[in-house]
């Protein structure tokens, strides 16, 4: 085979190959959007963080901005320190409420952010002061049975009613 | 002495398993031989490119037509188990993540071993077999360094590439297929599989999967070729191994691999 048509199609394949690498990094692997930007730390405190995981979605009104990065146990508070890297060019007050949602009943377990009206704005490495733990559907159902059941004695139709309100 | 005594069959494990002891060590031994000889490959870069050439372009056919099949038949069947659990945004996700992660590097191992390896060795085989080997070490030629080494690092070269080319056919193939084809929402396509496919965790241990891939099959490949039988019957046998061994390694080792990789994180 004639050398040059051999350079060219070896040049063909190995471009070929690169875009494809580039392709699954970018448009796939989103790295662009995500990118190496180191972003900045903010730490919450939750007393159950139910099926949180890590590099599990941190949003606000349903935009990601950012991931949970590290889940510890306080060995003296038994509370979970959530860190969490936020992306520069997102800041939150100081009176944000943290919370642990879930996205649809089997969905994925996400942390959600609301910004409250303070003027001062969360920096790198501060706290969440107010959090919200996740919503253990196994512990509302057995206080719904505990509800019903204390309630059978007295007056049932009011107690079911508050219990489906819990 | 009798076929059927104790003795006879305990001579036969005996001489199994020194041959196969032998044939492993053979084969280190081969390994560090050609490691040492692959500065060679890289100093005579025309030899190499020949060889990215045989490997990797001429099996661009069939990487490409297998990725973008996969990838069809992948949304098809994926799209009908997921719709059950209404979910099936999330075909993007499925497709992106089985790829990258899994069938990306081992089917395309697999077509690469059967495709690229078999013929590295026959031709070394072939090579042995009309003697071309030992009359290039009679002109004081190295056939590690000539013939070996190159074909080594062509194969290394090709596979990470072709690998990326078959995940990259295959989400296309499902894009036709579950966008165009079924109706499934662009948008909702790409922005979930983007939001689930993570760059470092996935598409970063894909590659180093099909890296690894890549050096296994190509120097099962060399070393079966250098290590034939050099008659008609022992290249057809060596080719049949190579074959055989690479596609059972490549399996071998995405699981090991995937144990280390993908296991606990996140869980």
């Amino acid at each position: 085979m004639n050398r040059s048509t051999l350079d060219l199609w070896v040049g063909v394949f190995v471009t070929l190959g690169i875009a494809a690498i580039l392709f699954l990094s970018l448009k796939v692997g989103n790295l662009l959007t995500v990118s190496h930007d180191a972003g900045y730390r903010l730490i919450a405190e939750f007393d159950n963080i139910g099926g949180l995981k890590l590099r599990a979605p941190v949003k606000a009104a349903g935009v990601v901005v950012g991931r949970v990065e590290a889940i510890q146990l306080d060995p003296k508070t038994y509370q979970a320190v959530v860190t969490m890297r936020i992306d520069h060019g997102y800041e939150f007050t100081k009176d944000t409420i943290a919370s642990i949602l879930t996205s649809g009943l089997l969905g994925e377990v996400y942390i959600g952010l609301d910004s409250g009206g303070d003027t001062k704005m969360l920096a790198n490495g501060d706290r969440i002061a107010k959090t919200q733990s996740a919503i253990v559907l196994e512990k509302l159902i057995s206080q719904f049975m505990f509800d019903r059941a204390a309630g059978n004695g007295g007056a049932p139709a009011a107690a079911a009613g508050s219990g489906g309100a819990k | 002495m009798r076929p059927d005594s104790v003795a006879w069959a305990l001579r036969r494990v005996g001489r199994a398993t020194l041959g196969s002891v032998e044939r492993l060590g053979f084969a280190a031994r081969f390994s560090v031989a050609v490691l040492v000889h692959s500065p060679a490959a890289l100093r005579r870069l025309s030899l190499t490119l020949r060889e990215i050439y045989f490997s990797g372009v001429l099996s661009l056919v069939i990487i490409l037509v297998s990725g973008l099949f996969v990838g069809m038949v992948l949304a098809l069947q994926g799209y009908d188990v997921l719709t059950r659990y209404g979910a099936n945004e999330s075909l993007g996700v499925l497709v992106a993540l089985s790829l990258v992660r899994e069938l990306g590097p081992v089917v395309a191992g697999l077509l690469f071993a059967s495709r690229a390896g078999s013929a590295i060795t026959a031709e070394i085989g072939l090579m042995k077999t009309t003697e071309q080997l030992s009359a290039m070490e009679m002109m004081a030629v190295d056939p590690l360094a000539r013939v070996v080494a190159p074909r080594f690092f062509g194969g290394i070269v090709s596979m990470p590439l072709l690998a990326a080319l078959f995940s990259t056919l295959g989400i296309f193939g499902a894009y036709l297929v579950g966008v165009k084809l079924i109706g499934i929402d662009a948008g909702s396509f790409w922005g979930n599989m983007q939001s689930a496919v993570d760059f470092r965790y996935d598409i970063v241990n894909g590659i180093i999967k099909s890296i690894v891939f890549g050096v296994a099959v190509s120097l099962i490949a060399v070393f079966e070729g250098y290590n034939a039988r050099p008659t008609a019957a022992g290249v057809s046998t060596a080719t049949t191994r190579t074959v055989v061994a690479s596609s059972l390694s490549i399996l071998a080792l995405d699981f090991v691999l995937t144990v280390f990789m993908f296991r606990g994180v996140g869980a």
